[in-house]
C-alpha cells in the first residue's frame, strides 16, 4: 500500500506542476484584463473576455478554419487509410518492407515534413507546382501557398500523407484479429468481395474504427505545427492554436493586457477537446481492476 | 474454367501489386524529393527541369548546413532533450505503471483517468501558465525548461503502454522472487523491468520520437538560434535575407535528421506498431 504510493507519486506530482498547474493559472487569467509587462496591473473584467472573444471574427474565422481541416482532414485519412490497412493485410512479396515505408511519412517530425512540402509546393521551382502547371490545373505562377481556398487544401494534403499511416496502423491491428475461417466459410457461401467487406469486415472493425476517428479527430482540432510552418495562419488557414499561440506570444508585454484575453481562448480549446476526451474515454472502455 | 480461375487470380495479384506500388510511391515520394533536392547543387536546382535523379551531384548542402548555422548544436540540444526525457519517462513512469498493474491502490480507475486524461490536454492550453510559471523558474531557454514539461507530457502515455505490458507478464516470478525474500521494490527493479526490456524499449521509442518532433514548446520556450531544437532550427530556416530560402541546405537538414528516425523504424517496425495499438486502441 505504502509502497504504491511511493511509485506513484512522482508521476503525480510531475503532471501536476506541469499540466493541472498551468492549466489553473490559465482559467485564473482568463477572468482579468492583464499581460506579463512589468508594472501592468491586472483587472477583474469577469467574464468580458469570453465575451470579446465570441464577437471576434478572427477567432470565429480559425473556429471554421479548424472545423473544415479537422472534418476533411480526418474524413480523407479514414478513407486512405482503411484502404492502406486493407492492402497491408493481403499477400504479397516483400509485405513487411512495405509496412515499414509506409511508416516512414508518421515518423518525420511535422515541421521536417511541412518543410519539405513546402519546398515542393514552391511557386517557381517546386514539383508539385510544375506538375499542377504543366496539368493545367493550376494557371502558371499561381502560388499554392499563397492563394486563399487551395493553400488549405495543400495543408490538408500535407497532413493526410503525414498520418494516413498512423490511421492505416490501427485499422491494421483491428483487421487482423478478424478470423481467417470468417471470411472462408463467407467464401464457399459464395459471398463477394464487397459482400465480405461489408458483412465481416466492417462490422468487426466498428470499435477500432470508432476510436481511430475520435483520436485523429481531438489531434486535428488542435492542429498547430503545419499550419504554422506552410503559411503562420495566413490566407484563411488560421486554426484555433495558431491563433491562440499568437494572442499569447505576440502579445506577451501588450499594453492591451491581452495575455487574458488569449488565455480565454485557451480554456475554449481546453473545453472543446475535453468534450471529445470524455466521448473518447467512454468509448475505450477502459479495463482497471 | 480452371484457366479461367487463373487468369482471374492473376489479374487480381496484378492489380494489388499495382496498387502495392502506388501506394508506396506516395508514401515515399516526398522524402525521396527532399534526398534528391538535397543532393542538386543550387544551379540546377531552381530551374524548370524535373529530372528524377539529381543534376550536379553535391554534397555541398550537407557541409554549408554544419558551417553556414549552429546546426550541430541544434542536433546536439535535440539529442539531450529528447534522451532525457526519455530515461526520466521510462524510470518515472514504470514505477506508476507497476504500481497500477500489481499493487493495490484506492481509486485506481480514476487515477488512471487522471493520468490519461492529461495526455488529451491541448498543448496550447497551457502554454500561457507553463510559460510563466518556467519564466519564474528562470527556465527559459535552458534545456530543463523542455524537458520538464516533455516529461509530464510523455508519462501518461508511458504508464498507459508499460501497465498494458506489466499485466502481460507472468505473475509466479514475482511471486517466488517474494517468497525467495525480495522486497516488493527489489522485485520490480531486479525481475520485473528486466523481464520488461521489450516494452521498455518501445515506450522509450515512442517517447524519444514524440520529445524529438515536439514543435510548440519548443518554437515557445527556446528562443535563441543557439537553443533551438531540431524541428524549431528547421522551421526558422532562412538564408542571408528573409525571403531567400536555401532550399538545398534546408533538405540537406530534413535529410539529416530524418534518416536516424527512418532507421530506427524500419529496425523497431513491429515493436513501434505494437506500442502504438496499445496505446491508443487496446482496452
Amino acid at each position: 500500500m505504502w509502497l504504491a504510493f511511493w511509485l506513484i507519486i512522482p508521476t503525480l506530482v510531475a503532471i501536476g506542476i506541469t499540466a493541472f498547474y498551468p492549466l489553473g493559472q490559465t482559467i485564473y487569467d482568463s477572468f482579468f484584463k492583464w499581460s506579463l509587462r512589468p508594472g501592468f496591473q491586472r483587472e477583474f473584467v469577469g467574464l468580458q473576455n469570453y465575451i470579446n472573444l465570441f464577437q471576434d471574427p478572427r477567432f470565429l474565422q480559425a473556429l471554421w478554419n479548424t472545423i473544415y481541416f479537422t472534418f476533411f482532414s480526418v474524413l480523407i485519412e479514414f478513407l486512405l487509410g482503411l484502404a492502406t490497412a486493407l492492402v497491408l493485410n493481403a499477400d504479397f512479396k516483400l509485405r513487411g518492407l512495405v509496412r515499414a515505408a509506409v511508416l516512414i511519412p508518421w515518423a518525420i517530425p511535422t515541421a521536417v515534413s511541412s518543410q519539405m512540402w513546402k519546398w515542393m509546393y514552391n511557386d517557381q521551382y517546386g514539383v508539385i507546382s510544375l506538375m499542377l502547371y504543366n496539368l493545367g490545373i493550376l494557371s502558371e505562377g499561381t502560388p499554392i501557398l499563397g492563394t486563399p481556398g487551395i493553400a488549405m487544401s495543400a495543408i490538408i494534403a500535407v497532413d493526410v500523407w503525414k498520418t494516413t499511416p498512423f490511421v492505416a496502423l490501427l485499422l491494421l491491428a483491428g483487421l487482423q484479429i478478424i478470423p481467417n475461417e470468417l471470411y472462408e466459410a463467407a467464401r464457399i457461401d459464395g459471398a463477394s468481395m464487397w459482400k465480405q467487406f461489408t458483412s465481416i469486415t466492417l462490422p468487426v472493425l466498428r470499435p477500432t474504427i470508432g476510436v481511430t476517428l475520435i483520436f485523429r479527430t481531438l489531434d486535428a482540432l488542435r492542429v498547430f505545427d503545419v499550419v504554422y510552418i506552410m503559411t503562420q495562419g495566413a490566407v484563411g488557414t488560421e486554426t484555433l492554436a495558431v491563433y491562440n499561440r499568437s494572442l499569447l506570444m505576440d502579445n506577451i508585454f501588450s499594453p492591451r493586457g491581452l495575455f487574458g484575453y488569449g488565455s480565454a481562448l485557451s480554456v475554449v480549446i481546453f473545453l472543446i477537446i475535453g468534450v471529445f476526451t470524455v466521448i473518447y474515454m467512454r468509448s475505450l472502455n477502459i479495463k482497471l481492476d | 474454367m480452371k484457366w479461367g480461375m487463373r487468369t482471374k487470380k492473376n489479374t487480381q495479384k496484378t492489380f494489388l501489386y499495382i496498387i502495392v506500388i502506388l501506394m508506396v510511391i506516395f508514401y515515399v515520394f516526398p522524402f525521396y524529393w527532399a534526398i534528391k533536392s538535397s543532393f542538386t547543387s543550387d544551379q540546377y536546382l531552381f530551374t524548370k527541369n524535373i529530372t528524377l535523379l539529381p543534376q550536379g551531384f553535391t554534397f555541398e548542402n550537407y557541409v554549408k548546413v554544419f558551417t553556414e548555422r549552429p546546426f550541430g548544436l541544434n542536433i546536439l540540444n535535440s539529442v539531450i532533450v529528447a534522451g532525457a526525457t526519455t530515461i526520466f519517462s521510462i524510470i518515472v513512469g514504470s514505477f506508476a505503471a507497476y504500481a497500477i498493474a500489481r499493487l493495490k491502490i484506492p481509486g485506481k480507475a480514476a487515477l488512471m483517468m487522471l493520468i490519461l486524461a492529461v495526455s488529451m490536454f491541448p498543448q496550447v492550453s497551457i502554454l500561457g501558465g507553463l510559460f510563466q510559471l518556467l519564466r519564474r523558474m528562470g527556465l527559459i531557454n535552458t534545456y530543463l525548461g523542455l524537458i520538464i514539461p516533455y516529461i509530464a507530457l510523455n508519462l501518461p502515455l508511458t504508464t498507459w503502454i508499460l501497465q498494458n505490458f506489466f499485466r502481460e507478464l507472468p505473475k509466479e516470478i514475482e511471486e517466488s522472487a517474494y517468497i525467495d525474500g525480495c522486497s516488493k521494490f527489489e522485485t520490480l527493479w531486479r525481475i520485473v523491468l528486466p523481464l520488461s526490456a521489450p516494452g521498455l524499449v518501445t515506450t522509450g521509442l515512442l517517447t524519444f520520437i514524440q520529445a524529438w518532433n515536439e514543435f510548440l514548446f519548443a518554437l515557445t520556450f527556446m528562443q535563441t538560434p543557439e537553443k533551438y531544437t531540431v524541428p524549431v532550427a528547421i522551421a526558422m530556416f532562412t538564408g542571408k535575407t528573409f525571403y531567400e530560402v536555401p532550399w538545398g541546405q534546408l533538405m540537406a537538414a530534413s535529410v539529416i535528421v530524418t534518416m536516424p528516425l527512418v532507421i530506427l523504424v524500419l529496425i523497431f517496425q513491429n515493436r513501434i506498431v505494437q506500442g502504438l495499438t496499445a496505446g491508443s486502441v487496446k482496452g
